[in-house]
């Protein structure tokens, strides 16, 4: 896709203060879409984690994906990374089918579905960006060692190029992870929790650096926990809970009204900042032999 | 110097000697990924699942290694599909299998009278029996594995330590998955007649175990564990052949010495971990699994 087109942005349709989220102007927003729902379900085995989802993503969308836990926040992402196919409903990224251009499309898991004593080196885990553009036979060449290089050096990570992932701490590795997606050079970056658990610093790093690619008229989509730094970091915010509740600019849709649909009640609101109560009945179970899917939103 | 040449004059001693060596490299890098991935169970089903093909190539004087790898590929895939469709935890799946394909062979080989020898040879090698044709089809199919792991080796990487990840970015990690077990599986036909249906997990596993307690980086791991598969291949046959003792059985003690070696004063063992304090946070030798 050329930058003309990247950078032409229209009107973000928005289902706030709607009733039926469904009833978006979305096919009029396709052509021009970077990740696209229309009247999607999905879920594991019986389980319906999310229903009648319709959303359109314009080229250069730094958007927030929040709910409480088991809303499905994780379950939208794997949709646009095309590792779970709806039950109904059409999905299209970056214009094609989900999946079909998944060389452009850069996917980081949540920490905690990795396995961080396996053998490998920061360098490794970043050169593994680089893997689906070299296809099977090639061996990473000079194009691939600079583009890690250049990768780690913008999350300032460079001098730990020879250590073991496992040795890094939680920042670290969320910095790792986001310069392996930086090192793909993708159209769409996709995100569960990037800044779940780190300090403030490295937060800020990594909002700086995902603010820059969507500048640039890529698109980042990420889920969150955090309300706060979805409201100060991200331009658009998503706030589902089983169905999109919500999504539109981000200072609109977190106020506490549509807060209070997508948390169900559980809100505090103090002095004007939203403090959510997370329910414990709201941490979604996985049938056994699903856990790889398992929305993983973590616990307060 | 003489005890190291002398067998060498010996042909099967020889054809021994390649097959082993071409099995401890074979198995120590398909091993890699078999202990990464933690499936060092599903090797051992696959073995054991091989057992009533030779069995039925043997009874229709069918070649050993088409028996062998129908029945062990045929089993992999098996567990590959049952364990994606069915509602059912992968290790009872294998449990299964791995029991009542035993037994069929067992079943078909109790019709056999007066066999005894051969299904010992089944069980546990008998290198040193080797023919020229079964070489040749030994180098040809361990040949193929490693050609396929040299192309798939990036793939097969990114799927193991992130499949979310690999499969979003549009590897198909699906097939991979059943491409791997197929590997293994060819990977153990290839071993059998080293070291048999018994010990061959052996010979997955312990390798790439040992290069883990010396090692933190992937393509090091892989080298070390290749070198201990080919070095305990070679120094097991020549024990066997010195000693008169079966020679699978020496090749698999030869790496679990090794192996014991190396947890007991690897950087990564038992006492090398004591010392992880002082370590330099660039010297990948040294490296601690994560808290």
């Amino acid at each position: 896709m050329d930058q003309q087109q990247r950078t032409h942005k229209r009107h973000v349709p928005t289902a706030l203060g709607h009733d039926h989220p469904g009833g978006v102007d979305a096919t009029h927003a396709h052509a021009h879409a970077d990740v696209w729902l229309s009247d999607v379900s999905a879920g594991y085995g019986e389980r319906v984690a999310l229903e009648h989802v319709t959303l359109a993503v314009e080229p250069g969308s730094l958007l927030a994906v929040v709910g409480p836990n088991g809303a499905g926040k994780s379950t939208m992402l794997k949709l646009m990374a095309g590792l779970l196919t709806p039950w109904t409903g059409r999905i299209e990224i970056l214009g094609q089918p989900a999946g079909r251009e998944a060389r452009r499309v850069a996917y980081v898991p949540q920490a905690e579905m990795v396995d961080w004593a396996f053998p490998v080196t920061v360098e490794d885990v970043v050169m593994m960006g680089r893997f689906p553009r070299l296809g099977p036979i090639r061996r990473p060449g000079a194009d691939d060692r600079r583009a890690v290089q250049s990768a780690l050096v913008q999350v300032g990570m460079a001098r730990h190029l020879r250590t073991q992932v496992g040795r890094l701490s939680g920042g670290q590795r969320r910095r790792v992870f986001l310069a392996r997606a930086l090192a793909a050079e993708p159209d769409l970056f996709l995100l569960d929790e990037p800044v779940t658990g780190i300090d403030p610093t490295t937060q800020e790093l990594l909002m700086d650096l995902l603010e820059d690619q969507a500048k640039r008229g890529k698109t980042v989509v990420a889920t969150t926990h955090d309300l706060a730094c979805a409201a100060a970091r991200f331009h658009q915010v998503l706030a589902v809970n089983r169905t999109v509740v919500a999504y539109g600019p981000s200072n609109l849709v977190l106020d506490a009204d549509v807060l209070a649909r997508a948390y169900g009640g559980h809100l505090l609101v103090l002095d004007g900042r939203t403090v959510v109560l997370d329910d414990a009945h709201h941490h979604d179970e996985a049938a056994p032999g699903e856990r790889h899917f398992h929305d993983h939103d973590g616990s307060r | 110097m003489d005890l190291l040449l002398e067998p060498l004059a010996l042909s099967f001693f020889v054809r021994a000697l390649i097959a082993s060596a071409l099995v401890g490299v074979v198995c120590a890098v398909v091993g890699t990924y078999v202990v990464l991935r933690g499936v060092a169970f599903i090797g051992d089903a696959i073995a054991h699942a091989g057992f009533p093909g030779v069995v039925v190539a043997y009874l229709l004087g069918l070649p050993f290694y088409l028996g062998a790898a129908v029945a062990a590929v045929g089993t992999a895939l098996a567990i590959g599909f049952v364990t994606r469709r069915a509602a059912i935890r992968q290790d009872t799946v294998i449990g299964v299998l791995f029991a009542g394909t035993f037994a069929f062979g067992v079943f078909l080989f109790s019709g056999i009278s007066g066999y005894v020898a051969d299904l010992f040879s089944f069980l546990f090698g008998n290198i040193l029996a080797i023919g020229a044709e079964d070489l040749v089809a030994l180098v040809v199919l361990g040949l193929g594995v490693l050609v396929a792991v040299a192309i798939l080796w990036k793939e097969l990487l990114y799927a193991t330590f992130d499949p979310l990840g690999a499969a979003a970015s549009g590897i198909r990690v699906d097939r991979l998955e059943y491409l791997f077990l197929a590997l293994v599986a060819l990977t153990i036909v290839v071993s059998i007649q080293a070291v048999g249906i018994i010990l061959v997990v052996a010979m997955l596993v312990t390798p790439a175990a040992t290069a883990q307690l010396l090692t933190a980086r992937f393509t090091r791991l892989m080298l070390v564990a290749a070198l201990v598969g080919i070095s305990s291949s070679i120094a097991g046959l020549y024990l066997s052949y010195w000693l008169d003792v079966a020679s699978g059985a020496t090749i698999v003690l030869v790496q679990t010495a090794l192996f014991i070696l190396a947890l007991a004063l690897g950087p990564r063992g038992l006492l090398g971990r004591r010392r992880g304090h002082a370590e330099d946070a660039d010297d990948q030798l040294m490296g601690m699994p994560a808290a």
